[in-house]
Order: C-alpha cells, then structure tokens, then sequence
C-alpha cells in the first residue's frame, strides 16, 4: 500500500484522487504506526523548507522515517518541497533536511535569467532525461510538468540526477538515490504526465 | 472560474453575473480540455464579509488536475495557508491587500511567495489614467496602480494578474495600455484577464511579451453571439501555434 504522508503541509488530497482513479491501493497516513504499514511512501510538500521540517519533526515522524528509509529501504518519493527536504540543507533556512540524497538546496539566480519575468519559476515546463528510468517510462518530456518554485535541489552527485529542466540555469528536476527519489514539479498538477509518473512509482 | 453562491458565473464589467453552471463540473470539463491552470475567483466573499469557504475549495482542488489558484475574501496568513493546505497552488488576494499591501509579505511567509498572487483591479478614469478598485469592481480608491504593484513586489509577491474591469466580459480584447505600465514598472511573473474574446487576442498577447500567462473567462465558456454556454479550450495543436513565436 502506498502511504501519502500527512504531517499538516503539502497537496495530499490531489495525490490521493489520482491512486483514486488508478485503482491503486492508498492511504493518507499521520502516525508512525500508519506509516511502518506501507510498502512505498509519498512525502509531498508546498511552502517553506524550516516549515516544512519543524511540522515532520513536530509529529514525531523523522526518526521513524529514517529507519524505514534507510534500513528497510522503503521507496519513497518527494514532491516539490518534499523533494528538497531529501538533501542535506537548504538556503532558505538553517534547518537540516534528511540527507538521503546528497545536495543542498539554492536559490534560482534572477540575475542568470535574461528575460522578464525573473522568479519564481512558474508555469509549465519540458523536462531533460539524463538517465533512463522506469519511473519515467511513457512520459512527454517535450510537454513536461507545472513548477511552481524559487529554490532548486543542487545534487552533489550527477548520477544522482534523472533529468533537469532549465529555468536560467539547468537544474535537476528529477532525483534518485537507491530507494529515493524526488521531483521539483507538481504531478499531481500535470494532467497525464503526472498520473503516468504516479504510476510508476507504484510499480517500483 | 468566477463563483457566486457556488455556482458558476460570468459577468460584463464585473456585473450582471450569469450563471453559466456548477462549477465542479466545469473543473472536470477543463481536465479534459488539459487546461494549463485555473483560477477560481469567489466574487461575494469579500462584499459580503464572510471567509473563504474552505470546504468548497478542497472539493475543487482535489478534482483538479492541473495547478488552481484561489481568491475571493481572502484576508490573513492563516486563511491563505488553509487554503493551501486545502490542496490549492496559489492563493490570489487583492481588496485587503490594497488597503494593506504590509499583509503580502505575512502571507508570503506562511505559503512561500511563489503562492501569493496578488490581483489588480484597473479600471480607466474618466480623464485619463487608471484607478484601482476593490470589492469586486464596487469601490474606487484613488490608488494609482503601478505605484500599488510596486509595493506588493517589494512585499515579496509571486505573481500579479492585473484585470480589467472595463473589458470583463467584453471579449474586445486584452488593455495593453495598463499592462504596459504595470509591467515595465516591476519583474513579477504577470497574468492578465479581461477582454480575451478569440485566440487570436491570446495570440498578440504572446507576441507582445513572450512570457505572460494569457486569462479568459467568457472566452472559454461561452460560444457565439448569443453566449450560449459551451465550456471550450484551445487545443494542443492550437496552443503550439500561438506560442511558436521566435525569441
């Protein structure tokens, strides 16, 4: 079952109507016993990175989470702010993320981007491939995703990236690290290409 | 999406609302049709002093496949993060914050700035020059607009849709002469609505600016000159056209 993570922030009800829909077998989940019931997990976020990791830290749900990450090796896969959180720090705040996947999290450059409007990054955007993965299997990379974001995930490691998008710079959108995964843009927001990358997932 | 009494509406001038039909359905149309985004406007809340209702906000959002955006009485921090919360990408505010434009920055902190949409109503005066007004196009407030956006961007908003009362509905096309001030003065992302009445005013507006999110109402809900209610949408192909301008 898969486990889309309630910790009082994120677009939870929109993920859980899209497994609704796929006929895939889901659970909104807030406590730790809930959360070790699930074979994959969802990490969703919308706002701020500090915010985001004092409501995890709040409901007592990071240390179990590391322990089914980590050493159960539960796929898990962050959305937006849920995908910043995976790395290591963020500019944004002096909180620390999880770490699973090495990385910090900066700024988009407003001076890199040549025309106006500057930031956030916001709209639609095609995406790049830099690995080929299952998890991107029957996605338009040229129709691409919505983001809606001021920050990006800097990943240390290249081959931890599975594509990136360009908004002034290239960065990566879509992130891997053995049983975790991230993604910068909204799929619960992008029509069919999202629904086909929640899918994946779930075959995973 | 304009909202009255929860069902669906479209208005000339801001007024005369005509109910179109219920709402929930037209988002499951708009789905269908690959909308890049909508926005979904309460046009009473403010008017009549009553709060977002949240409820009615999640049964949308959760049906949305594409990013929503919300307005209509917003006031606070608090509301703005509920209805974030509630499954909403953005939330629009406009009457409190031009009395306000202190709040933008308390309600960029609770969502991120990325989510706070901040909508201008322009209006023309009668000897030249534009105005802002609130309450749903029903009080005028000697506020110059470009002076207002350059405050809510120096507040930290994320994006600014600048909305024409006197094209609502008109389906005359996009005021460039407003939009033309208030986006040489500030860098924001910028959406304009009012006056969209064929693809090809869309069109002009992306060859005009390159990057601009291009709004309509009437446009996408109503077909021919008697207004008969027919939710339509450009497709694929016809987006392409519009958007395949050189850089």
């Amino acid at each position: 079952m898969i486990g889309i993570i309630n910790y009082g922030s994120g677009n939870i009800y929109a993920i859980a109507n899209i497994y609704k829909r796929l006929d895939i077998a889901f659970s909104i989940v807030a406590s730790k016993d809930e959360l070790t019931a699930c074979d994959k997990l969802v990490l969703p976020g919308v706002g701020a990175f500090d915010e985001t990791m004092k409501l995890i830290k709040s409901n007592g749900m990071k240390d179990t989470l590391d322990t089914l990450v980590l050493s159960q090796k539960i796929p898990i896969i962050g959305v937006c702010v849920g995908m910043q959180i995976l790395g290591d720090s963020s500019e944004e705040g002096t909180e620390k993320g999880f770490g699973w996947i090495a990385g910090s999290v900066n700024k988009l450059e407003a001076s890199q981007i040549k025309h106006k409007p500057c930031l956030p990054h916001l709209g639609w955007n095609n995406i790049l491939l830099k690995s080929e993965h299952t998890l991107l299997q029957n996605i338009d990379f040229e129709k691409g995703f919505y983001f809606l974001h001021n920050y990006y995930f800097k990943a240390a490691r290249a081959e931890n990236v599975l594509a990136t998008a360009t908004y002034g710079i290239d960065f990566p959108c879509v992130i891997h690290n053995d049983n975790v995964y991230g993604v910068q843009f909204h799929p619960e927001k992008s029509h069919d290409n999202g629904v086909e990358l929640f899918r994946n997932f779930s075959n995973l | 999406m304009l909202i009255q009494n929860k069902g669906l509406v479209k208005t000339i001038k801001f007024k005369d609302p005509k109910y179109v039909g219920d709402p929930l359905n037209a988002v499951k149309i708009f789905n269908e049709k690959y909308v890049d985004e909508l926005m979904v406007i309460d046009i009473d809340a403010t008017r009549n002093r009553v709060s977002p209702n949240f409820n009615f906000i999640k049964t949308l959002a959760v049906e949305c496949r594409m990013p929503l955006c919300y307005g209509g009485g917003v006031k606070t921090p608090d509301e703005a993060k509920i209805i974030i919360n509630m499954g909403a990408e953005k939330v629009a505010i406009s009457s409190e914050v031009v009395q306000n434009p202190l709040i933008v920055r308390k309600i960029a902190d609770a969502v991120g700035s990325q989510s706070v949409v901040c909508v201008i109503d322009v209006k023309k005066k009668l000897f030249g020059g534009y105005e802002v007004y609130t309450e749903n196009g029903t009080k005028s407030t000697g506020i110059d607009p470009v002076e207002l956006v350059q405050k809510w961007e120096l507040e930290g908003a994320g994006e600014i849709i600048i909305n024409s009362i006197d094209r609502d509905g008109t389906m005359e096309g996009y005021d460039y002469k407003i939009i033309d001030k208030i986006r040489t003065a500030i860098s924001l992302p910028i959406s304009i609505l009012g006056g969209a009445g064929s693809f090809d005013h869309i069109r002009e507006s992306f060859q005009k600016y390159g990057i601009v999110g291009a709004a309509a109402g009437s446009l996408f809900v109503f077909k021919g000159k008697y207004r008969a209610v027919l939710i339509s949408y450009p497709s694929e192909s016809e987006i392409s056209r519009f958007t395949n301008i050189p850089a």
